[in-house]
């Protein structure tokens, strides 16, 4: 077996064992604790989950820690992080051919493409994410095509995508810009780009009905009665789930903006390096960003990403996330964790650096009720750290999902 | 500002490229209160609490506790701060550099300084992040891909006055070599596995001798080069990845008797011992996670740590823009939260990458008789919290995050300092800074 098999294999077992052999209660005593909730912070805080949920959280002098529980302790204490966005599981670590499943370019809108008919929960990424005290990801299919496909919750844990998975089908995954032009075909330009997504969601409104569907050489496939796109289409026309726009040039988030008031959906700015030219727009439009990496390459589209722009949006007073993004090389995955720890240096409040990835992430691709803050009747996902989980040479020392320790390593 | 640079160049006996008569920064500049990380002697930080740094004519004058300052001195109060020397980046691709076209799998005739752009932003955006000495590399997909170039990041209108030169107003750099799958290629001209990459490899060495050690007549650009890779003059930078593939460029350095230093080295930390032994140095890179290609599989942030214990010498490096050049403090902490020791990788960030490059008699530490290239930072070099306040290269204030335009190179991206596309950003930045903090 090579090296990789052995340490595949190794997260694997790992991974069995916690979710078998281990019960779901756990006691995480904090020098402090971040609730990233009402809260706040609690100076030598006390977090119970009991069957995989928290089942109480306060002083360590006050909160009773049931007789036999293991207790684990850590100097700082926050809830498992959030990745607003990733394509971790559907980009393989390996980077070749066979392990990249984030973009199908036979047509350019697919989005019927679910997540969890690609995801690899035994990819490395998904451990090394983990590790790094990451336990939720909103990851799906990635940029590419004008629109690429479907994203999905899930924890980074469990041995299948249904026993990881927390949310199927979380948001249509659309992307404006030259990364999504074909010039050989549709949509070759902007404009096209546009008329295309109004084209779609108009026939989701209509109910399916278009003038294009009066062909009468349609084959069975085709006549079917159920239009696997168009019901896609539907479900954003309806607000059963937001469309996420990946637009960084300021031209393309504002077409997002008029999409969203033309059809009534719910847009997400995905990207959106730009959003500094457009914080009056973005404030009235009441949209949510996820923010592209703080550290993320920063050439033509993004050639207007900068530092400090999660600091911008948080004065501005609009909602944002941090995310991972999509890597098309090395490194292949960013850590939200030093995403947010490089905002926090550029000018982001560590608090709210920190609710980037946890509430706020949690609260912009809806899973607020279960994760994102240290609160009764929450999921049990806990983060250790030896010191400001925000600094560099901090090391994340445990890390807790659904009650389970999944890494006691010190990273 | 071009004469200041002469000046120093002259003063500091590396050649000037023009003799320049007159002198700047004829006044002294004295920083007093600073911690200041001297990175001077053979191991720690050399480190001086509320010191004294003094600066002339491109030189430090006097670094230390207890230093007199000199009458007429302009004196700046760094009380709070930290100086420490500026960042030799041993590894990066900053100035729209290329190297080696596809017409040959070696070609070591090709110079990097024939193809930067000294105006393109990513300099500016370097030093704007602590790095004042960067060794600008043609890519890795070729077995061998030009000669690189020893940029010292002045500002200047041409690529002369960001060299380093030797006495004899020579440009130095290195040569860039690489094995493993990126020189690999479905070309007649190239190599499809490794057993032929060092094959090319050693017939081309072995036709170097014979060219070096006879009469270089007719006269070959390309083998001029070998001969000083030969003769030992020319360091051998190896993009090497996978710890077989270290090995392999071990043998052939071995075989030919050529200096090299590792770079990148994601697997080094696998034969550590083996390079400690052969006394070959690692210019390494820290990821954020393993992969993208499948030679970085194993990157981790413990290798610079692996290194250290093993007693390899090892300095850090960008690859900008695979990391970006302002991140090169990350890059030190990084190694630190992998296990190196902080002196360690304060020394990886200065003074290892200046004997690297040779160039610690001038830069790297903070020295009487160095070059005044020093960063003037808001705190403890490793922490998330801390920013480059200022950065001075040969005594010339080149970033000053007070100035909100300036501040952009240390902020943003590509478009930065483009006015007809950052108008609104560097607006909104003026706004915020003037806002509240």
């Amino acid at each position: 077996m090579t090296n990789v098999g052995k340490l595949i294999a190794g997260a694997f077992t790992a991974a069995l064992l916690s979710t078998s052999a281990m019960a779901q209660d756990i006691a995480v005593r904090g020098a402090q604790v971040w609730t990233m909730g009402p809260q706040g912070v609690i100076e030598n805080g006390v977090v119970v989950i009991e069957d995989g949920s928290v089942t109480a959280v306060g002083p360590a002098a006050s909160t009773a820690i049931p007789e036999g529980m293991r207790v684990m302790e850590a100097r700082v204490v926050t809830p498992g992080l959030v990745d607003a966005h990733s394509t971790v599981g559907l980009t393989g670590y390996l980077n070749q051919p066979d392990d990249q499943d984030q973009l199908d370019t036979t047509a350019p809108v697919q989005p019927h493409l679910r997540a969890i008919d690609a995801y690899n929960p035994h990819d490395r990424l998904v451990q090394w994410l983990r590790e790094l005290g990451i336990t939720t990801v909103h990851t799906g299919h990635g940029p590419g095509a004008l629109v690429s496909g479907q994203t999905m919750v899930v924890k980074t844990v469990g041995n299948t995508v249904d026993a990881a998975l927390v949310e199927d089908g979380t948001m249509v995954v659309a992307n404006l810009g030259s990364w999504a032009l074909d010039r050989e075909s549709a949509p070759g330009t902007r404009a096209k780009q546009i008329a295309m997504l109004r084209q779609a969601l108009l026939r989701a409104q209509q109910g399916g009905e278009s003038a294009e569907d009066d062909d009468e050489d349609e084959d069975a496939v085709d006549s079917a009665s159920r239009d696997l796109v168009n019901e896609a289409f539907e479900s954003v026309v309806r607000r059963e789930r937001p469309l996420l726009v990946t637009a960084n040039r300021a031209q393309d988030i504002m077409s997002a903006l008029r999409l969203a008031d033309e059809f009534g959906i719910e847009v997400i700015i995905d990207g959106a390096a730009d959003a500094p030219m457009l914080l009056d727009e973005l404030r009235e439009s009441g949209v949510s960003v996820i923010l592209h990496p703080t550290m993320a390459r920063n050439s033509g589209e993004m050639e207007n990403a900068s530092f400090t722009t999660a600091a911008t949006l948080a004065e501005a007073g609009i909602p944002f996330a941090l995310q991972s993004g999509y890597e098309a090389y090395v490194p292949k995955s960013r850590v939200v964790l030093w995403e947010a720890g490089f905002a926090a240096g550029h000018g982001l409040a560590p608090e709210d650096a920190l609710a980037s990835v946890t509430i706020d992430a949690a609260r912009i691709i809806g899973m607020d009720e279960r994760v994102g803050s240290l609160e009764v009747g929450k999921d049990g996902d806990v983060a250790m750290f030896n010191g400001d989980p925000l600094e560099y040479v901090t090391h994340v020392t445990g890390v807790v999902i659904d009650g389970y320790v999944v890494s006691e390593a010190t990273r | 500002m071009r004469m200041i640079k002469q000046a120093a160049l002259a003063a500091s006996s590396v050649a000037a490229f023009v003799a320049a008569p007159a002198l700047a920064q004829e006044t002294p500049i004295a920083f007093t209160g600073a911690t200041i990380h001297t990175m001077s002697g053979t191991s720690g930080t050399g480190t001086i609490e509320n010191g004294t740094l003094v600066i002339q004519d491109g030189e430090i004058v006097a670094v230390g506790a207890d230093v007199t300052i000199p009458a007429g001195a302009q004196v700046r109060d760094a009380s709070g701060m930290v100086i420490m020397p500026g960042t030799v980046d041993t590894h990066s691709h900053i100035g729209q550099v290329s190297g080696a076209d596809s017409s040959a799998a070696i070609q070591p005739d090709v110079r990097a300084l024939d193809s930067i752009n000294v105006r393109d932003s990513s300099i500016a955006r370097a030093r704007s992040g602590g790095v004042t000495t960067a060794n600008i590399m043609p890519g890795s997909g070729h077995l061998m891909s030009g000669q690189t170039f020893y940029m010292h990041l002045t500002e200047g209108n041409t690529i002369e006055e960001l060299a380093w030169m030797d006495d004899d107003g020579k440009v130095l750099g290195g040569m860039k070599m690489a094995n493993g799958t990126n020189p690999l290629r479905e070309s007649p001209a190239f190599p499809s596995t490794r057993a032929r990459s060092a094959a090319m490899v050693r017939q081309h060495f072995v036709a170097a001798q014979e060219y070096c050690g006879g009469e270089r007549s007719p006269r070959d650009i390309g083998m001029e080069a070998m001969c000083e890779v030969l003769d030992g003059s020319r360091l051998v930078h190896f993009h090497t990845h996978r710890s077989d593939d270290i090995m392999t460029a071990l043998r052939l350095s071995r075989e030919f008797g050529f200096d090299m230093l590792v770079q990148h080295g994601v697997e080094s930390g696998r034969v550590a011992r083996e390079l400690a032994a052969a006394g070959v140095p690692v210019s390494a890179i820290l990821l954020d996670s393993p992969g993208g290609k499948l030679e970085a599989r194993e990157a981790d942030i413990v290798t610079a740590a692996q290194l250290e214990d093993a007693g390899v010498f090892v300095s850090l490096h960008s690859d900008d823009n695979i990391i970006d050049s302002r991140l090169m403090y990350r890059q030190a902490a990084l190694a630190v939260r992998g296990g190196m020791s902080r002196e360690g990788a304060l020394r990886a960030l200065t003074i290892n990458g200046a004997v690297q490059l040779g160039l610690d008699e001038h830069v790297g530490s903070l020295e009487a008789g160095k070059m005044a290239d020093f960063v003037v930072l808001t705190g403890d070099p490793l922490s998330v919290y801390t920013n480059v306040a200022e950065t001075w290269v040969m005594g010339e204030l080149l970033f000053d995050a007070s100035d909100p335009e300036e501040l952009l190179m240390a902020t943003g991206g590509y478009g930065a300092g483009n006015p007809t596309l950052n108008t609104h950003v560097l607006e909104g930045e003026a706004l915020m800074l003037e806002g509240g903090q």
